[in-house]
């Protein structure tokens, strides 16, 4: 399965996902710009992203602790999402994602 | 020496749990340390990003939190009565004609060790940079992560930004003192104590304070001093006069002034040998998350390792001329009376 990740760079990258896998491991193994502090314990929103309108709904709902850690960046969009709260699955099978700036190392 | 230098065998450089048991290692080669870090308390990481979450991979624990493994850790390494030192920042390490090592903080405090290690991490914490071009020419001019003096803010258009604690408490305790305040939050939750967040709307209704649902996009000003803050709202975006900033986004991990200490880096990590862990200068040691070397896994039981070989090498910094007998905690009663057990 694929994703496609727009870096900050607006350099698009498709990147080959794996089942179970949180979206920002798949991003950080590629060794795209994303910070990923904490490790994916839903601690730092240092892996930080756009999904693409289209894919927003697929992607599952954000929990209270993920809302609570938006706050913590200034460039929050109606569809921001933290990428380690969200699991490659078949039915996410062609995700678009942009790296937000607050996700850069 | 001067009176305000605290001199001592070797200054640990971050209290996270790697930091912590390296000083139970070089405790057992009697040697003394003195642990800095940036934080308010042990733990580091574990105990700032993730104290209640679960930690699968420490041996003999199967499962443990980060606080659980901080307290456990403190309660191991007391007899060795180290001394800590928090809320300080390394800023600068020279190494002296005699071989010690001089350690600046950024409270003016001097430590002469004759060993470094450095365990911090992924850096040490500093406050978050809202993602703003230009923020940083304003930074400790107009812009700040937080209040040494209120009468910075005295008579100023502030604009305080952020939901949590910091923010609020802030906002309270500034608006008497401030010309107008300006609460920015891009949603209308908060995660801080509800007695604050109810001060904060009485506030708003007895219009003393302004609160505005958005983030700040840019900023407008010369030499350093703001004059307009823009923020972007989902009611359109607007431009308010303001005289100082004070964004609250919490804390993230930067290398900081270790970039400065002429060490050998890799992609902002400190490259060590894998023998003793020593960095491209002798006698600093960097161990845990911090450092490079092939191989290397970012893990707490990486670094426990490595602080056991560090301490074997600092000892022969400390005392070149002791023969060192490597002993097992089970069997030997010299390290036993030392932990107090025997």
């Amino acid at each position: 399965m694929k994703i496609h990740v727009t870096d900050q760079a607006g350099v698009e990258h498709e990147l080959e996902g794996l089942e179970g896998w949180r979206v920002m491991e798949v991003i950080r193994d590629w060794g795209l710009n994303i910070k990923a502090e904490c490790g994916g314990a839903c601690s730092c929103a240092t892996c930080h992203v756009y999904v693409a309108p289209e894919w927003f709904d697929k992607v599952g709902a954000r929990s209270d602790d993920e809302e609570d850690l938006l706050d913590t960046v200034g460039d929050v969009k109606p569809t921001s999402r933290l990428s380690c709260q969200i699991l490659m699955s078949d039915e996410l099978d062609g995700l678009k994602v942009t790296l937000a700036a607050s996700a850069a190392q | 020496m001067s009176g305000n230098e605290i001199v001592t065998d070797v200054v640990v450089i971050g209290g996270g749990p790697v930091g912590l048991f390296s000083v139970f290692e070089l405790g057992l080669l009697d040697l003394k340390c003195h642990v800095i870090d940036i934080l308010d308390r042990p733990g580091g990481q574990c105990a700032e990003l993730y104290p209640e979450k679960p930690i699968y991979d420490i041996p003999g624990f199967p499962v443990v939190t980060g606080q659980e493994l901080t307290d456990n850790l403190l309660k191991q390494i007391a007899p060795f009565n180290a001394e800590f030192h928090y809320n300080r920042m390394v800023n600068s390490v020279e190494k002296q004609a005699d071989g010690t090592f001089r350690l600046v903080t950024d409270a003016d405090e001097t430590f002469i060790a004759k060993v470094v290690v450095i365990a911090a991490g992924g850096g040490s914490f500093q406050p978050k940079r809202p993602p703003v071009e230009g923020i940083e020419a304003f930074e400790g001019k107009s812009v700040y992560y937080a209040v040494r003096k209120m009468d910075d803010f005295r008579d100023q258009d502030v604009v305080i930004v952020g939901g949590g604690d910091s923010a609020l408490d802030w906002t309270l305790n500034l608006q008497p003192i401030a010309r107008s305040l300006t609460l920015v939050h891009r949603r209308d939750a908060f995660k801080a104590a509800p007695a604050s967040v109810n001060r904060m709307k009485e506030l708003v209704m007895e219009g003393k304070i302004n609160f505005l649902l958005g983030q700040v996009s840019k900023l407008d000003g010369e030499n350093g001093q703001i004059n307009h803050v823009h923020l972007t709202m989902d009611a359109g975006d607007l431009s308010i006069p303001a005289t100082r900033l004070l964004p609250f986004f919490g804390l993230t991990m930067k290398l900081g002034p270790v970039a400065d200490w002429g060490l050998d880096l890799n992609d902002n990590l400190i490259v060590v040998d894998t023998e003793k862990f020593e960095t491209s200068v002798p006698g600093i040691f960097a161990i845990g998350d911090i450092n490079h070397y092939p191989g290397k896994l970012k893990l707490i039981l990486s670094g426990f390792h490595e602080a056991a070989l560090m301490a074997q090498a600092a000892k022969k910094i400390v005392s070149p001329d002791e023969r060192v007998i490597f002993q097992y905690t089970t069997s030997s009663t010299k390290l036993q009376k030392k932990l107090g057990v025997a």
